[in-house]
């Protein structure tokens, strides 16, 4: 008997674990050429923002060993032309979304927060907070767990109460789990760990930084341990919170290891640009990995890595379980 | 899922070769062979199943064979370990190949007079446009450049399919010394050329462009951009592009091009975003007619 791929993040059911990270799907439209985008978890789609925005120059990304770094600068057509256009669009294709919101300020992200989770079909919203603050000197506001708060608060009070909250924070801030806290105290109704990792590539050739930004975030298998890390650590400390875990999934394996250390559901990112066929080819293997192990339920794997050795899987006292 | 979009697909080696400066590898690839159009690229994983390269390489079609029910061709130089990678396949060898890929060249519907350039590797996508143009009845004039005589390749299909072949080389050592675009002028006056296709290194393209304009007729480009993915994905391969509505906006050459009208790129503005970009820091969105309204009403 194949096992039962469901999976739940808060109120949200799903039918499987996998879904597209932020920033590496689109909406889905370019996917859609590779799979039928409704057999996969959601899409959680590039984080939009209020205005059309041009992003950075040229050259954009460099690739790194098992990743690569970007920075791509938020380019999108803004959110009126999302909820026209594209949001439309991947729901009449049956595909489950996710929409990411990146604000240049708290009140940004609470319009944002109002508009699209009004718009019918939104399963739930990702709040992207490795964004700019400009009242903080253009830190991003995970720097700063009460920026990050105000910012989540924000938009937990503007959206739709029954549109769960996710939000997507950086490993690499002094501490996670502080961070973590303080947006759970927000009342986010879950967390998306991790987003790209700070870093700088340097051409050899002409010994200037490979991006035109200088810095960019790094993502790919290369910063996989750090998410996993991270995803464990802040499972252990706010185990009642769902988990979208990304960094890094390249296989069902890498999938069953996120669930393992806390996550609900894991994201593929950067091997989307690698494999466009991933998200099916990963679900496949999840299914295969599930039936190796002889679980029944994905919902018995969450968690799994902080029971006790021998702990049966799917044992009564699972958390996460159903 | 269509039949028209690109597919991803497992493919065998039919031959490594070099060519010149380069390397030519031919995939049997029916699905993609059956797709293609002239002007589209292939992207390619390199590196093998769990590779460390995490970035497609993406390639120009040189070349699509109906042999084996279909082959495809791309030409590529080594330039680091991933096309090294490449440069070493066999025969038999499996690739990871997604395409086609991008918009294709557009064909006249009239017989009429087109002149082909091509800077180094770019020459590659022009040839199946050659022979596309040939089945049209067009008259095609090729003119291909490179660095030194090891990068102008295919000189002698260029000779056999187009009218009159020009050949130019930065450093003299075959055909006529210097940029590719210092014969353009002549070859269009000489073979009455009513449209440029061109394809190489942003500054040809804008040369080739200023000499299209001289002459009043279009010009068609392909560019070639870094990209990720290939597939529209990533927005690495962002190009600042005039739109119908005059309107200038960031771009994905890899499915919004490769090919533009020549006009549209703003040479310039490449690797810059335009202050008046779609959506740049100094972009304003055009007013609401009820805003002016207002605004004279107050005033």
């Amino acid at each position: 008997m194949s096992p039962d791929l469901r999976t739940r993040l808060g109120s949200v059911h799903l039918d499987n674990p996998v879904l597209t990270a932020a920033g590496c799907a689109g909406t889905g439209r370019e996917l859609a050429a590779f799979f039928d985008i409704s057999r996969i978890g959601a899409v959680i789609t590039k984080s939009v923002m209020l205005e059309p925005r041009a992003g950075r120059p040229a050259p954009r990304v460099a690739e790194t060993p098992s990743g690569m770094l970007s920075a791509t600068g938020l380019q999108g057509p803004g959110v009126e032309v999302f909820l026209q256009r594209d949001l439309p669009w991947l729901l009449s294709r049956g595909g489950r979304a996710g929409v990411s919101l990146a604000g240049s300020g708290v009140a940004e992200y609470a319009e944002l927060a109002r508009r699209v989770s009004e718009a019918p079909g939104v399963s739930f919203l990702e709040v992207n907070l490795s964004c700019a603050n400009p009242s903080d000197q253009g830190r991003h506001f995970t720097d700063d767990p009460r920026e990050a708060a105000r910012v989540v608060h924000a938009v937990r009070s503007h959206a739709r109460s029954d549109v769960p909250v996710f939000a997507k924070l950086a490993a690499d801030v002094p501490d996670p789990v502080a961070l973590a806290e303080a947006c759970a105290e927000a009342r986010a109704d879950g967390l998306s760990l991790v987003n790209t990792v700070r870093g700088m590539a340097i051409d050899p050739r002409s010994l200037r930084p490979a991006v035109a930004g200088g810095m960019g975030g790094v993502s790919g298998p290369a910063i996989r341990p750090i998410a996993v890390g991270c995803v464990y650590e802040v499972h252990a400390a706010l185990p009642e919170l769902p988990i979208i875990g990304s960094g890094g999934v390249r296989t069902g394996a890498d999938v069953l290891e996120f669930l393992a250390a806390g996550a609900s559901a894991a994201a593929v990112g950067t091997v989307n640009f690698h494999d466009p066929s991933a998200c099916v080819r990963i679900l496949r293997e999840v299914e295969e990995a599930l039936t190796e192990h002889g679980v029944r339920r994905v919902a018995d794997v969450i968690g799994a890595a902080h029971r006790p050795m021998g702990a049966p899987l799917g044992g009564a006292d699972a958390p996460g379980g159903a | 899922m269509s039949d028209f979009g690109p597919v991803q697909i497992r493919c065998p080696v039919l031959s490594v070769r070099r060519v010149d400066a380069y390397y030519a590898i031919t995939v049997v690839a029916p699905q993609i062979a059956e797709r293609f159009r002239a002007g589209q690229f292939v992207a390619v994983a390199v590196g093998g199943e769990a590779s460390a390269m995490l970035l497609r390489r993406p390639f120009a079609v040189h070349d699509v064979k109906p042999d084996y029910g279909g082959t495809v061709e791309f030409l590529f130089s080594v330039r680091g370990a991933g096309t090294s990678w490449l440069s070493e396949r066999r025969s038999r060898d499996l690739l990871d190949v997604v395409g086609p890929l991008g918009r294709p060249f557009p064909l006249p519907r009239d017989p009429v007079n087109c002149a082909l350039v091509g800077g180094g590797s770019g020459g590659a996508p022009l040839f199946p446009l050659a022979h596309a143009l040939r089945r049209r009845g067009c008259r095609v004039d090729f003119l291909l450049g490179g660095a030194s005589a090891d990068r102008v390749f295919s000189a002698i299909t260029a000779r056999r399919v187009a009218e009159t072949a020009t050949f130019t080389t930065d450093d003299g050592s075959f055909g006529v010394r210097g940029p590719v675009t210092a014969p353009l002028g002549r070859v269009i006056e000489e073979a009455r050329s009513d449209v440029v296709y061109a394809c190489g290194p942003m500054p040809m393209l804008r040369e080739a462009g200023a000499v299209a304009a001289r002459h009043g007729i279009p010009l068609q480009v392909a560019v070639e951009e870094t990209m990720a993915c290939g597939t529209g994905l990533c927005m690495s391969c962002v190009v600042p592009v005039v739109g119908e509505d005059g309107v200038t906006r960031m771009v994905r050459a890899c499915v919004d091009g490769p090919v533009f009208r020549g006009e549209r790129v703003r040479f310039d503005d490449v690797g810059t975003i335009p202050f008046d970009a779609l959506g740049a820091p100094g972009w304003k969105a055009r007013p609401e007619p009820g805003d002016g309204m207002a605004d004279r009403a107050a005033g």
